[in-house]
């Protein structure tokens, strides 16, 4: 049966219809009919952001945790320009999101009307899809695409763009329980010749390496991955976007690889004879110099995705298909197979592996005078149990919650791996703690990237949000800094935060507890105390060593095998 | 390499607008392009000309079909495929020899003359992109007053079809 409704009550049931729990937004003119809705209806939380970007990180930190669609509500114009950063955030990272866009009336559009941008046109290389729904009938069925889109095949943030006056006039509501479209039908069964063509490969190699990226998080498929690495016995690498996928304390494991990866994995990666790309796309950070890159070995690809195999490196079993219906599939075949895990303690290759896990990469200055922050970072670690969801910003913080952190579960690290955006960590938090209201969460976050979005505080006040925010604070833009040392002769061209607020005083403003910390031996009791303040937000200002860099490094262009290690790291012949 | 390729796509506004927003996005190349509805209102068919290495026409046609708006896609060049462009060219005629000669080039190409004035000839001209080329030539850069082409179609020969 279906019922005559406004487009806006229409929009709201359809949400409900589609059970969206948490709509994060910000009212303006073309939604205010939708706004209207919404205060008549308790089903769905609207989160009230300060800025529309906090609104898509927030949407975005939720789907990455839950593995649910975030959804956003953001008016015209500049409401829809301010959410394009966290749409194209998600877009970079696979990352379902449906993002409603407010749009002047049809019979505006194109007429530079108030608040109209084309926000079909500027979305559209950022977006998995979107759709401009041109009459009050379509919005149901648009809705309900939107999210098929953005949750089937390889995950991405869809816009569907509401002229103000679709959500005025009047349809019959019926929300459609399947969609059929012709022209999109992802394909999640990998071919089962390829299947076994990759088993052959797996099954004979002499120094065999498992890559896996964000596809086996999106994919839910850890348990097939870990189980796929113990009957195998191999060693596993994560990429930045796929920690936690296998287990970090797991002695397979032998830490993230690219360009801050460890040195055994980049040098694993380097000298493998059959390398296991699982879910990951060969992104420049991870391969470096691609003509130098794994030069010995045959490559395996398993991907949802068709465009990502052989977009950057030429492979040689190229399997399209859902990650965990592949492994799945060659967990069965490795059985059949009766194979012995290889032995860690006597298979040539991993004496070898050991043989550059003895260099100690992640190795730093325990006695300095200064915070260090990998320090830090274990600190955190050690008081959270290795069972917080960390979200980060993006820098060199970034770099060392990822190193040192040691994920055991998937979907704990919520980070902007792609596009790397600074401001993402808090906001991503607000969405990570509303899904998870009595987990720890961690924001790891640089002054310099904290100060984007902080408005967000404002937000984490209203709904009682205790998330922990670590701040690094170098007072550099540290990343950048770490660069200019290393490629710029040391010329720290405008990489320098002058005139830096105090931030204890900055959270106490926005009705929260700051903390500022200044000596090593006060990180652990500082932190104790952050994190017995259960219901309180905490902005730890941990006053850190100016001068540490990110080790190893692999500079951009270079070969993975071409690493620098921090100094007093005892350089060896490389490759 | 030279690759012509053919697609459906939905005919809903701004679906074109993704393929060739897809290629400069990605800095592909495009040679031509034409787009047009179908004897199905609600698809259109497309066809496209683009070069570059085997591995970038890979991607290329990868890319393509993950746009949620296109149905099918085929490679032209991979199978027997007839290519057509249409071409449309004002000629500067005056004088009887200058009059006769076009006419009678035209001829030769097998395109018609379709408009006349004291001093002009429009020539509509069918045929593979080469032919059109071969015949712009011999016309010359002088004659020529003004150049219409379509862009290339194409069809695959046989009975096997591109259908939603």
């Amino acid at each position: 049966m279906s019922e005559k409704l406004r487009g806006a009550e229409i929009f709201v049931r359809s949400l409900i219809d589609e059970g969206v729990e948490f709509l994060f937004g910000y009212p303006g003119g073309a939604v205010l009919h939708i706004y209207d809705e919404l205060y008549k209806q308790d089903t769905i939380k609207h989160i009230l952001v300060r800025h529309e970007q906090g609104a898509t990180h927030a949407a975005d930190g939720y789907a990455r945790a839950t593995g649910k669609p975030g959804v956003v509500l953001v008016t015209s114009g500049p409401g829809a320009t301010n959410a394009v950063t966290g749409i194209a955030t998600a877009y970079l990272d696979s990352i379902p999101l449906v993002v409603f866009t407010g749009q002047v009336a049809t019979h505006l559009i194109g007429n530079d009307a108030f608040q109209e941008v084309d926000s079909i046109g500027i979305t559209r290389p950022c977006v998995k899809h979107n759709f401009l729904v041109e009459r009050a009938e379509d919005l149901a069925p648009t809705i309900k695409k939107a999210f098929y889109v953005a949750t089937t095949g390889r995950p991405g943030p869809v816009v569907v763009d509401i002229p103000k006056d679709v959500t005025a006039n009047v349809a019959d509501y019926v929300y459609p329980e399947h969609v059929e479209m012709r022209s999109y039908k992802p394909n999640t069964k990998g071919h089962p010749g390829q299947i076994k063509k990759a088993a052959q490969l797996i099954l004979n190699a002499q120094k065999p390496m498992i890559y896996t990226g964000g596809g086996v998080i999106l994919d839910n498929a850890s348990e097939q991955l870990t189980r796929f690495g113990r009957l195998l016995g191999f060693p596993v690498t994560n990429t930045l976007m796929g920690l936690g996928a296998y287990p970090a304390s797991d002695p397979q494991f032998i830490g993230m690889l690219g360009m801050h990866g460890t040195y055994e994995a980049n040098m694993a990666m380097h000298h493998c004879d059959v390398l296991i790309a699982i879910g990951a796309r060969f992104d420049d950070r991870v391969t470096g110099d691609l003509a130098k890159f794994c030069p010995y070995a045959k490559i395996i690809h398993v991907d949802i995705d068709p465009s990502s195999i052989s977009k950057n490196v030429k492979v040689d079993v190229p399997i399209v298909g859902g990650v965990g219906n592949v492994l799945g599939e060659l967990n069965k075949l490795i059985e059949e197979a009766r194979f012995k895990p290889i032995d860690r303690e006597t298979h040539a290759w991993w004496q070898q592996i050991r043989d550059w896990q003895k260099l100690d990469c992640l190795r730093y200055d325990r006695k300095s005078e200064f915070i260090k922050p990998q320090a830090v970072i274990q600190a955190v670690h050690r008081i959270t149990n290795g069972d917080a969801y960390v979200t980060s910003d993006v820098g060199q913080h970034q770099m060392w919650a990822a190193q040192y952190y040691g994920f055991d579960k998937p979907r704990r690290w919520i980070n902007s791996g792609g596009l790397g955006t600074m401001g993402f960590g808090l906001p991503a938090a607000m969405g990570v703690q509303l899904a998870f209201p009595n987990e720890k969460v961690v924001c790891v976050t640089g002054e310099a990237s904290f100060v984007m979005c902080m408005q967000e505080l404002s937000t984490c006040l209203q709904y009682d949000l205790p998330i922990k925010i670590v701040s690094l604070n170098n007072r550099y833009m540290g990343m950048v800094r770490q660069w200019q040392e290393f490629f710029y002769d040391r010329r720290y061209s405008h990489s320098y935060m002058d005139s830096l607020p105090d931030f204890v005083k900055l959270a106490e403003a926005f009705g929260h507890v700051g903390m500022r910390i200044e000596k090593p031996g006060d990180v652990e009791g500082a932190l104790q105390e952050a994190f017995a303040m259960k219901n309180r937000l905490v902005l730890m200002d941990f006053i850190t060593d100016q001068c540490e860099n990110v080790y190893p490094m692999i500079a951009a262009g270079k070969g993975q095998n071409e690493m620098h290690l921090a100094p007093g790291t005892s350089e060896r012949e490389l490759a | 390499m030279r690759r012509t390729i053919s697609l459906l796509l939905e005919n809903t506004a701004g679906s074109l607008s993704r393929v060739a927003g897809l290629f400069s996005a990605r800095a592909y190349n495009i040679e031509s392009l034409s787009v047009a509805p179908t004897e199905d209102p609600t698809v259109s068919r497309l066809t496209l000309v683009t070069r570059g290495s085997e591995e970038v026409i890979e991607q290329i046609t990868k890319q393509l079909n993950k746009l949620v708006d296109v149905i099918r896609l085929i490679d032209l060049s991979e199978g027997s495929a007839i290519e057509r462009e249409f071409m449309l060219i004002k000629i500067r005629a005056s004088g009887g020899e200058q009059r006769d000669e076009v006419a009678r080039l035209a001829g030769i190409y097998g395109g018609r003359i379709v408009d006349v004035t004291e001093s002009s000839y429009i020539v509509e001209l069918t045929g593979e992109s080469v032919k059109l080329d071969a015949f712009l030539e011999i016309i010359g850069a002088r004659r020529i007053m003004e150049v219409v082409r379509s862009g290339v179609l194409g069809i695959l020969r046989g009975t096997k079809a591109l259908r939603a």
